[in-house]
């Protein structure tokens, strides 16, 4: 086994011999403090796979594949489904990996120093090391079956961490709106990857093979069977992302889980969907693609305008905040349907700015409900006054969430609009235009939270206010913020290990 | 050609042995007359059963009672595996008695006397080759259970479900007969792969009205017996008034009995172009129903019925595309049928038996409501009930489950019938919103709410001890479904064998 091989495994094997360690420690706090180091030891073999990516597919094949993974590691598991044990990873599904590393670490850690109310520290801990193992199998997955089985992998334990930790408040009503938001997110999730089983499927049952490196660029689809599958696989990666009008399970959801539950669904749960697009859903079916992109388009931009426009009227904090990812995740999805390199680049850098800047924005939501108990804007004016760093980074997140120039925020919206306009054609003109608007409106309701939430007379609940950070949010914070700047000023940590193998696969889209 | 049969007796080594058992637990019963030695008895003989089931099956297929190139008897590899498969849920299910039989009330050598007798049924019905031995087999696996359904006494619930089952099941007897006589009536054979020649060599027959309603009579007989819909009202009722561990075998070894007969006539006999879209139609109704009906449930066992229900249209499902189909995909559609009712049955026993664990001695499946918090209460008990439920609506970590619906999405996108794959896809949502509803039910903290309406009468909850028997077989059979569950090419290559 090469070094490559045995750290694709490793990033897999250590979240989950952590879970298993966590489960197996009588003790609180110890269970969670090992926790914390399994993923640590992930974040170090997530970007360990970084080193020596030569790929090794240039030595056996003549016209190389579009899927050129740094690493491979490929094992039959199960012949008669057409299941093998196929790993690898790329430039496109590297940055994801470490974000997904970095913030399930920062999500540990945060739990070590504080456990929402409702169950066990350390059985959240364990929660969360399973659900990263299913993203990171997610990302790393070669085989359409392996793909569909770690997607399915991350449902329960999210529900769990929904049910367990969520909401606030034990009262009746809390429990029941918890439980409801779970549900829902366990079915809607649920009714999309079954879309995505079928899916899988159509293809493996066409192709006879399930091995993405092998069935990317469409090699042998008939157009029908790429168009179903290419249906199939949208629906169900479009609920996962979310795309509207499929969204509608996302805002409960994001309300009601625990901090560390929304930073991990906004800021990595929805790649999955957004990844799964690029990776299996075009690359798998290029001409169902290219015969859907201006629905997806259209969907994109309705998606950005009807976010943006929900956000100007709520009034709870973490509900805007889940909001606004659909606005966002409507730019990448508009950058993916132009199906062009920069819309892909624009996708791939998207999605890890959403998934820092609103990781960040979470964790900031959850500090502020957390010490004033209550999420309404209007309760929160004044924070400037009595907690001036916490307003200070709320507002440095919402600036960056809005893709101030600088932040990280700014690249995967602009070039997703360069992107539709470079395609050209009256469709993508006015798609590129409403994108843009929309852009504006996602800067009105980011500084219209601003000015509620920072500015203003102290409410009684804001006037306690103590102005200090705990040591543990600082540390989970700072990893963020300077990624946000990193990303911002210096897009190619992204968009450098990601260039080749989007020219590759917009190659294979011609 | 000779008359005298020649009979091949290592073939009905496991029929003798499961035969044996019956009279052996009888035997004791009346010697000894210790109850633990009767169910060491029966338990011994099980085991014997499924070792000889596995030994036979490892060498060539055998044949016996053999009329020229038909056999009444053919044990194979598919034979063993359902032979070894109802050895082992008899065996389970006498563990799940194990608080039963203590009470003193049930009588003990009957209880092994029938289960023995039924395992019979279970054992040949894999094998049989002929019309009738099919019709017999299944017989002999129903019969005894008319008896210990009715086994609660003093139980009205119970003595209704056991008149209400056996009314049904004869009715669905009497149903599979006629069509089997029909079939002889058009093509003056009885063996199974003689009517499918038959059948296939001269399609002026299927153009009979004879013919399809002899496909359609015998195909609904059989319905009747997996509780497909529309013949599934009996099986709710049933169920719930049985005593637990005997709803535990209806639901797994006597509804894989009506999967096997059903496979064993539309494999070998009947025109599939006839049976195919009938299974269709079936089996999307089946899993349709079945999980809307769940919904609504309040009633522990109750829920398990209208779930097995459901499970059966998911086991039908894959039969449903071979009308369509080219060869290879048939064959891959019964082995998918066969798969997913292999791991159906182990994660049905799996589910039963956590419920016999978590309730009162003797007790019936009660309310769900009953069995809130209960994973709170004993943790692993729970999370082998939990883990059971989630298997079964086919989710991670229950891979076994996860496998067995991609076994049978798979097949059916094989065989070009993909409306039912999606309407298998879109009932496990459905399927989902109940066993989570269960599943989560037992990590609720108990007293968050009805405080105030415990039911008067039951043992306080906290009370109930795990039967130490129970809870093995509830370990076991979650051990098997874990393995299967990552090396399901094991359960793929008996099935397709």
């Amino acid at each position: 086994m090469s070094f490559g091989e045995f750290l694709l495994v490793a990033v897999l094997a250590l979240p989950a011999l952590g879970a298993l360690a966590v489960a197996a420690i009588p003790r609180d706090l110890p269970a969670r403090v090992a926790g914390t180091v399994a993923a640590g030891l992930t974040l170090v073999a997530a970007l360990a796979l970084a080193v020596d990516r030569s790929g090794s597919w240039t030595a056996y094949a003549v016209t190389p594949p579009a899927v050129r993974p740094w690493h491979a590691l490929d094992l039959p598991w199960v012949p008669g489904l057409e299941l093998r044990f196929h790993l690898g990873v790329d430039g496109i599904s590297w940055p994801l990996v470490v974000l997904t590393a970095l913030l399930t670490l920062l999500c540990c850690g945060y739990t070590c120093w504080r456990v929402p109310p409702g169950g066990s520290g350390r059985a959240l801990v364990a929660l969360l090391l399973v659900v990263e193992v299913g993203i990171l199998g997610t990302f790393l997955a070669l085989d359409l079956v392996l793909f569909f089985l770690f997607f399915e992998i991350v449902l329960l334990p999210m529900y769990a961490i929904i049910v367990g930790w969520g909401g606030d408040g034990t009262d009746p009503a809390a429990v029941a709106a918890r439980r409801r938001a779970a549900r829902k997110f366990a079915l809607y999730t649920l009714f999309g990857s079954v879309l995505l089983l079928v899916g899988v499927y159509v293809v493996v049952a066409a192709a006879g093979t399930a091995d993405i490196v092998a069935l990317t660029g469409g090699n042998g689809l008939a157009r029908g069977t790429q168009l179903a599958a290419f249906t199939l696989l949208a629906v169900a990666f479009a609920v996962k992302s979310p795309l509207w009008p499929l969204h509608s399970w996302l805002p409960d959801a994001h309300t009601q889980a625990p901090t560390v539950g929304s930073v991990l669904l906004a800021g990595v749960l929805l790649k999955m969907g957004t990844y799964g697009l690029i990776r299996v859903a075009v690359g798998v079916a290029p001409e169902g693609a290219r015969w859907a992109a201006p629905v997806l388009g259209v969907l994109a931009v309705a998606a950005i305008l009807i976010g943006s426009l929900v956000c100007l009227a709520q009034t709870e904090l973490k509900r805007l905040i889940a909001y606004s990812s659909v606005g966002h995740m409507g730019f990448v999805l508009l950058g993916i349907a132009t199906l062009t390199a920069t819309g892909i680049q624009a996708a791939l850098i998207g999605n890890v700015a959403h998934g820092i800047i609103t990781g960040l924005l979470f964790f900031l939501a959850g500090a502020i409900k957390d010490r004033t108990h209550t999420g309404a804007l209007r309760e929160l004016s004044g924070l400037r006054e009595t907690a001036p760093r916490l307003s200070g980074l709320l507002a440095f997140a919402a600036v960056a969430s809005l893709g101030l120039p600088g932040l990280a925020g700014f690249w995967g919206e602009a070039f997703a609009v360069v992107a539709a306009v470079e395609v050209g054609g009256a469709l993508w003109i006015t798609l590129a235009v409403l994108a843009a608007f929309g852009g504006a409106l996602t800067a009105a309701y980011l500084l219209r939270l601003l000015r509620q939430v920072t500015h203003g007379t102290a409410t009684p609940a804001v006037a306690e206010l103590k102005p200090g950070l705990a040591g543990a949010e600082v540390a989970a914070w700072t990893p963020l913020v300077l990624l946000a700047l990193a990303v911002g000023l210096a897009p190619t940590l992204v968009l450098g290990v990601a260039e080749a193998p989007v020219t590759a696969l917009v190659e294979v889209l011609r | 050609m000779s008359r005298v049969q020649s009979v091949d007796s290592v073939a009905l080594l496991p029929a003798y042995l499961a035969a044996g058992t019956a009279v052996l637990a009888l035997l004791v019963d009346l010697v000894l007359a210790r109850r633990t030695a009767t169910i060491v008895a029966a338990a011994t003989g099980a085991l014997a059963t499924l070792v000889a089931a596995v030994a036979v099956g490892a060498g060539a297929e055998r044949r016996t009672f053999c009329v020229g190139a038909d056999c009444s008897y053919v044990f194979g590899g598919r034979a063993a595996l359902v032979a070894g498969l109802v050895a082992l849920l008899a065996l389970g299910v006498l563990a799940l008695a194990g608080p039963l039989l203590r009470d003193g009330v049930t009588p003990v050598g009957e209880f092994c006397f029938l289960l023995a007798c039924s395992m019979t049924g279970g054992v040949v019905l894999g094998a049989a080759g002929d019309l009738i031995t099919l019709i017999v087999a299944v017989e002999a696996l129903t019969l005894p259970l008319y008896i210990l359904v009715g086994l609660r006494r003093g139980s009205l619930a119970s003595a209704e479900a056991a008149v209400t089952f056996f009314v049904v099941s004869v009715v669905a007897t009497t149903l599979t007969l006629l069509g089997a006589a029909l079939l002889y009536a058009v093509t003056g054979s009885l063996h199974l792969e003689r009517l499918g020649a038959i059948l296939a060599d001269r399609s002026d027959l299927l153009d009979l009205p004879l013919t399809t309603v002899a496909v359609t009579l015998v195909l609904a007989g059989l319905a009747f017996k997996v509780a497909a819909v529309p013949f599934h009202a009996w099986a709710p009722a049933t169920y719930d008034g049985a005593p637990l561990p005997v709803a535990a075998y209806l639901s797994t070894a006597s509804k894989l009995g009506g999967v096997v007969a059903l496979l064993a006539v539309v494999q070998h006999a009947l025109p599939l172009s006839v049976a195919g879209p009938v299974l269709a139609l079936v089996a999307a109704l089946t899993m349709t129903v079945g999980n809307l009906v769940a919904l609504r449930q309040r009633r522990t066992v109750r829920l398990l019925a209208w779930s097995s229900v459901a499970q059966a249209g998911y086991i039908l499902a894959p039969l449903g595309a071979l009308a369509l189909a080219d060869v290879d995909a048939r064959s891959a559609a019964y082995a998918a049928a066969l798969a997913y009712a292999v791991f159906f049955v182990l994660l049905e026993l799996a589910a039963f038996a956590g419920v016999v664990a978590l309730r009162p001695a003797g007790a019936d499946g009660g309310r769900l409501d009953d069995l809130r918090g209960a994973a709170r209460r004993h943790p692993w008990v729970g999370a082998g009930l939990a883990f059971a439920l989630i298997g079964l609506a086919g989710l991670p970590p229950g891979l076994a489950g996860l496998f067995a619906k991609v076994t049978v999405v798979r097949s059916l996108l094989g065989g070009d019938a993909a409306w039912l794959a999606l309407l298998v896809a879109l009932n496990a949502v459905i399927g989902l919103a109940y066993y989570l509803r269960f599943a989560a039910l037992l990590y609720t903290p108990a007293d968050s709410a009805l405080a105030g309406s415990a039911p008067a009468g039951d043992a306080p909850a906290g009370a109930i001890r795990p039967a130490r028997v129970v809870v093995v077989a509830l370990a076991v059979a979650t051990a098997i479904a874990v393995i299967v569950g990552f090396a399901p090419q094991l359960v793929l290559d008996l099935a397709g064998s």
